[in-house]
């Protein structure tokens, strides 16, 4: 049976992403929202039947314009991609519809009786897949997760959505444009961490000092900055997500939320005096021992090697 | 005199949450429950309009006996009632079933300012039961707040986008969520945990909100079929020698074959 498919976000490139999806899904039964001209162009070049272009990108003329276009079209499912705004806009679109949705979704594919999505779950430690019931189905998709269309489709048809909404009691008074993300542990090359293996404060010192020997940032897990506030910021889904080349985690003992922040590190290396510490299970290269004497030696071997 | 309403939620701790390494399932009854930390910083943030407006803060939550340790918890933070929706028969809804019990709980506890949540609990991580709820009651939404204020009658938020800070002035009601930058959430003293003994604790189960819980477990639209942690693709090589000397001086051996000393 051939879906029919409505995808919207305002972010250009993702929409494309979701008309490569909505295409696989749905052949030409593609239609979408788009929130300007330019928007609108590149999506019927590229394969969707029906854009509809929004009055403005406010979320109660998007919320009214989607609605509007789903009562046109009866899509089965409708694709928004998981930008924060897109986020905050696809439930209560869902809400409004009595429908089922589920967000930051990185697979959706059709079943039986509904769809089947995937997407983390506890922290980010799990997949959970999860079935969609009912028409349509709204699914949030994250960025990436699906590729642009292969090929140019023919090209579609642009029509204008005459929705407007009543002036919101939620005013803009001002857009402050942020600065260039804090160049901290989230771009960082190399990370040395510190669990609660390290008993005081003053003990951070031999962390620093392997910190110093590898050009590392330094991070530490949850409790050490939740509970003992010797640093900003944590390591973990609920703290910061890292990526370096090579994390070393020092008396840490691996929660599951830990594992999910340090999961795409290249290379995990970890020293722990606890031999079932499930730190372990997730490392390349374990060393059971204690912090205070393996530290010292790491780093003195490793300015060894430098000379 | 209207009120703020909070909506916490009381979650496994996922620092005790632990992967069955058999079936790869979280193992989630064990674990103790402790509010959701966004929830936590949402009561902060709705205490401290206490502060400034004199409104009462009411929580609201979903769950069974144990939610009320929770609601304990956040009476004792400075909330002056609590509403526990108890019933086991809506235990395991989604968050479309969900949400409507909560707009039925949030209409019998009485007028309100402002709803406030956490932007997402970071168990089913679904960021949908504060929009949901805001849809069903009809009033606009204030999302990703890191800093919301309230000022002779109106409210000044601060919206975390990516892209951009926006600054929005919102007349009530309205539902606001907040990310953790808001706040750092107070810890009571004892003297308020004491109090909080006190205060009173509201159960309500379907019945008691005019709602039908067969037909509500009828109507669930998301089912989950499954929970996996992915397979994890690691060395796990066990660097062990006589003197620490000699195991550091493998670990770097390894590290530098590796090329992860490099630069």
């Amino acid at each position: 049976m051939n879906v029919r498919t409505l995808i919207y976000s305002e972010n250009t490139e993702l929409s494309l992403q979701l008309l490569g999806k909505a295409i696989q899904l749905s052949g030409e039964d593609v239609s979408a929202v788009a929130v300007d001209p330019d928007q609108a162009n590149v999506l019927v070049n590229s394969g969707a039947a029906k854009v509809y272009l929004a009055k403005d990108r406010s979320l109660d003329t998007l919320r009214g314009g989607i609605l509007d276009v789903v009562t046109r079209e009866s899509p089965d499912l409708v694709l928004v991609g998981s930008s924060k705004r897109g986020r905050e806009l696809a439930p209560r679109v869902a809400a409004a519809l009595d429908a089922g949705y589920s967000g930051d979704c990185f697979d959706v594919q059709q079943g039986e009786d509904g769809f089947q999505v995937k997407r983390l779950a506890y922290g980010g430690s799990t997949v959970a897949t999860m079935k969609i019931r009912g028409k349509p189905a709204v699914v949030s998709v994250s960025p990436r997760s699906f590729q642009k269309p292969e090929t140019q489709g023919k090209r579609g048809e642009a029509i204008e959505l005459n929705v407007t909404s009543p002036a919101s009691r939620v005013k803009v008074i001002e857009s402050r444009p942020k600065k260039a993300g804090d160049s901290g542990l989230e771009n960082a090359k190399v990370i040395v961490s510190a669990g609660r293996g390290f008993k005081k404060r003053e003990d951070l010192k031999l962390l620093e000092e392997l910190a110093a020997e590898l050009g590392a940032k330094m991070g530490c897990s949850r409790p050490v900055s939740a509970d003992l506030g010797w640093m900003a910021q944590w390591v973990g889904i609920s703290g910061k997500k890292v990526a370096p080349r090579l994390y070393i985690a020092c008396g840490i003992s691996g929660t599951i939320q830990h594992a999910a922040g340090i999961r795409d590190s290249h290379i995990i290396v970890s020293i722990n005096s606890d031999e079932a510490a499930g730190i372990h299970e997730i490392s390349d290269y374990s060393i059971v021992g204690d912090i205070y004497t393996v530290l010292p030696a790491l780093t003195r071997a490793l300015r060894e090697r430098a000379r | 005199m209207t009120r703020i309403v909070v909506l916490v939620k009381d979650i496994p701790d996922l620092n005790e949450v632990k992967i069955d390494p058999s079936t790869r399932s979280p193992l989630v009854d064990g674990a103790k429950r402790r509010l959701n930390d966004l929830d936590k910083r949402a009561l902060e943030a709705a205490i401290r309009v206490k502060e400034a407006s004199g409104m009462e803060v009411v929580t609201v939550s979903m769950g069974d006996e144990r939610t009320k340790t929770c609601a304990l918890e956040a009476l004792a933070m400075g909330a002056d009632a609590a509403y526990v929706v108890t019933d086991l028969a809506l235990k395991g809804l989604d968050a479309y079933a969900t949400s409507r019990v909560l707009e039925a709980a949030i209409r019998k506890a009485g007028a309100f300012d402002v709803i406030v949540s956490g932007e997402l609990s970071l168990d089913g991580m679904g960021s949908q039961v504060g929009p949901r709820v805001a849809e069903l009651l009809g009033v606009p939404q204030v999302t990703y707040a890191k800093e919301l204020k309230y000022e002779s009658g109106k409210y000044r938020a601060i919206r975390d986008l990516e892209d951009v800070d926006e600054v929005v002035e919102v007349e009530p009601p309205f539902l606001a969520t907040v990310v953790r930058e808001i706040n750092e959430p107070r810890i009571p003293s004892l003297m308020n945990i004491m109090k909080a003994k006190r205060k009173p604790i509201t159960e309500w189960n379907a019945e008691s909100l005019g709602l039908k819980a067969d037909e509500l477990r009828a109507s669930v639209r998301v089912e989950v079929s499954d929970v996996k942690a992915p397979e994890v693709k690691r060395k796990r090589i066990m660097i062990k020698a006589e003197k620490v000397e000699e195991t550091v001086a493998k670990l770097v051996d390894a590290l530098t074959a590796e090329g992860a000393l490099e630069g």
